[in-house]
């Protein structure tokens, strides 16, 4: 009934082009925001943060990042455990050089190395595809892990091998290290988050982001029709690897404070994201926020259930768990490829109509 | 003779013995491949499912006992009994048999059609829930498996090598017998694909589905036969595996060592896949030789990678693929 276009005039190019064009979805989105930034600070709690909301943030950037290159430019990627793993090395070296450099910016800037390395191992996409690519990103993976574990000057010669993350304010509130609130955590996420899916809805649907889709779809005939494959790929390397350094970063500095690059990034972090990105959807900036929900809440609803409900061994509920993921992405493949992200339109489509369809 | 080049003519030698067996990772994978378009990436949970099968059939584990214990709050594990090694294996090969059968009436008839790399994907989801099953169904901890294989030094090779160099080789003689058993099944396979009448229908498929369903060959026959194949293959790999270290969570990551031999060797070709294996193998054991010293150890985890990607650079289609010809 409310969910309605109808009476909802557009007069210029850019009100018929906007992100949200039913006044419905604009008022819940702006709905969403507005709850986020001024309802949930006052809610969150430690427990809340830490199990669910912080993750769901951070890993919602990565998922991002991933859908960029895999959904939007259609190049496989493995190698996402170890693009989080240079982000978060990268903002470690930098907050531990310069003390005084503000940690947004650090942040930043180790989304910025990152692209720099994601763009290094993307130029092999230009030679090759599909599986063959995936196995070129899986070198990354490992290379940069061992890379990351056996340099000393990495984790400063720490003889334990981890980085552990300084504590660092933005104006003045703590938001890294032991004597960070949730609500900072929780804050610095939204923030990143808020802008880099932004700056990925505005991404993909700009110029470069339509020369992405036409190579995806077919690279021999959007090379015809004037796309230059290079620009395109190596753009979409850099711009998925800076979300996925940023959201690295994050998960270290923020999230997890003190990380072990084989540890905390390994081949499972990349199967993980990838596996967000399956679920909400390919080629879908909402896909990635409800694969990233999806995979983040259902472990932790799952435990609450086996281990506090029923009293199972916890080494039982988590093999289950890995079975139902597995279970989950197959149902997913076979009844809905597009994933959550094809779901959730057919249900706004039947709401349009709702209650009297024709 | 330098000890030095001695030294190093183990290390390839000892990785000729581990190219065999990441070749027979790989078999898997091409057999697949060829025969329905499917990046297999399960193949390695496969044959760790396979050799815990197998562990549990021949120590008598009750399947699903942790899960039973904890609906039921009984305390089951085991029947008591221990099946002969020469039974456990058939009865091993037909879950295989069964598995295959249930994963393609299960998963790939819905996936007929779809792109390849949503099949891929499929896979890495079928990957997740065998592993988890598989845990569920014979228990998580690190298991020894014991077929009757021998093991330790090979004393042959010692004397001989001895006799020549006056420097005994260390060879494994389990890895002796997975190089005489991969060359059987590789042989037995060729035979069985270029000689019999199932045989000939998998390479029908393998060149071109529709034509094949066109002249009568049934896909989904075909497609249960090539798993149950690679089923046994992944039996194979993961008893000469888990003889070697364990049947544990571990084996599975075989397969993504096995990726870079498909690499070098093209993923449609099964003499490729052995050469690929062999090159990786010596390859690796070789830059460990010589690199330890100046950047240190486990350069093992990457430089397989590498070395495809180096590869993949000059020729996209592997030493022995098909020439990829792009049309619009």
């Amino acid at each position: 009934m409310l969910y309605r276009e109808a009476g909802d005039f557009k007069t210029s190019y850019v009100a018929d082009s906007q992100t949200f064009p039913i006044r419905f979805d604009r008022y819940g989105y702006y709905f969403i925001l507005g709850f986020a930034f001024l309802v949930m600070p006052l809610i969150i709690n430690d427990y809340w943060a830490n199990s669910i909301v912080v993750p769901f943030l951070i890993y919602a950037i990565a998922a991002l990042g991933l859908n960029i290159l895999i959904g939007y430019c259609g190049q496989l990627s493995l190698g996402t455990g170890g693009f989080m793993a240079v982000g978060a090395y990268a903002s470690y070296k930098l907050m531990t050089a310069f003390p005084d450099f503000n940690i947004v910016f650090v942040i930043i800037t180790a989304g910025l190395i990152t692209a720099a390395v994601g763009v290094l191992f993307g130029l092999p996409s230009l030679r090759i595809k599909g599986f063959y690519l995936a196995v070129a990103t899986l070198a990354a993976q490992f290379f940069l892990i061992w890379l990351f574990t056996r340099t000393a000057w990495f984790y400063n010669y720490s003889p334990t091998g981890m980085i552990s993350a300084p504590t660092r304010e933005v104006f003045g509130v703590p938001v890294t290290g032991p004597r960070a609130s949730a609500v900072s955590m929780y804050m610095i996420c939204l923030c990143f988050l808020v802008v880099t899916a932004w700056l990925a809805r505005n991404l993909t649907r700009g110029t470069i982001g339509r020369q992405w889709m036409a190579i995806r779809d077919m690279d021999i005939a959007a090379e015809i029709i004037g796309v230059n494959p290079l620009m395109a790929k190596l753009t979409a390397f850099a711009a998925s690897s800076f979300l996925v350094g940023i959201s690295g970063a994050l998960l270290f500095t923020v999230y997890l404070g003190a990380a072990e690059a084989g540890e905390a990034f390994g081949i499972d972090k990349s199967f993980l994201v990838l596996f967000m990105v399956i679920i909400g959807g390919l080629g879908s900036i909402f896909g990635a926020f409800a694969g990233a929900f999806f995979l983040i809440v259902g472990p932790v609803l799952l435990k609450l259930l086996l281990v506090n409900g029923l009293g199972w061994p916890t080494d039982l509920a988590a093999h289950l768990e890995i079975m139902i993921i597995g279970a989950l992405i197959l149902v997913f493949l076979i009844l809905e490829p597009h994933g959550i992200a094809a779901l959730w339109r057919t249900i706004k489509e039947k709401l349009r109509l709702w209650p009297f369809p024709y | 003779m330098p000890d030095t080049l001695l030294f190093a003519m183990e290390a390839a030698l000892n990785g000729l013995t581990a190219g065999v067996m990441y070749a027979l990772v790989a078999l898997g994978f091409v057999l697949i491949f060829k025969a329905s378009g499917i990046f297999n990436f399960a193949q390695g949970v496969m044959a760790l499912f396979a050799a815990l099968t197998l562990v549990g059939f021949q120590s008598g584990q009750i399947p699903f006992s942790h899960l039973i214990n904890a609906i039921l709050g009984t305390r089951l594990h085991h029947f008591g009994w221990n099946m002969p090694t020469l039974l456990a294996i058939p009865a091993t090969v037909a879950v295989m048999i069964l598995l295959a059968i249930v994963i393609e009436r299960f998963v790939l008839k819905h996936l007929v059609n779809q792109e390849p790399i949503i099949l891929f994907m499929a896979t890495i989801g079928l990957a997740y829930l065998l592993e988890g099953f598989g845990d569920i169904m014979w228990g998580a901890e690190v298991k020894a498996l014991d077929v009757g294989l021998p093991k330790g030094m090979s004393d042959t090779v010692d004397e001989l090598t001895f006799n020549w160099f006056g420097y005994g080789f260390f060879i494994d003689r389990l890895e002796l017998w997975a190089a005489g058993i991969a060359a059987v099944l590789v042989a037995s396979l060729t035979i069985f694909s270029q000689y019999t009448k199932q045989g000939r229908a998998l390479r029908a498929v393998a060149d071109d589905h529709q034509a094949a369903l066109s002249v009568g060959i049934s896909l989904r026959y075909i497609w249960v036969l090539t798993w149950s194949i690679a089923g046994i293959v992944a039996l194979v790999a993961g008893i000469m595996w888990g003889s070697k270290s364990g049947v544990q969570f571990s084996l599975s990551l075989i397969a993504l060592k096995a990726l870079p031999v498909l690499i070098l060797g093209g993923f449609t070709s099964i003499p490729g896949a052995i050469v690929g294996g062999l090159i990786i193998g010596v390859g690796e054991k070789l830059f460990d030789f010589f690199m330890n010293p100046i950047i240190g150890g486990a350069t093992e985890n990457w430089f397989a990678y590498m070395l495809a990607l180096v590869f993949l650079l000059f020729r996209p289609q592997g030493l022995f693929g098909e020439k990829i010809i792009e049309r619009v």
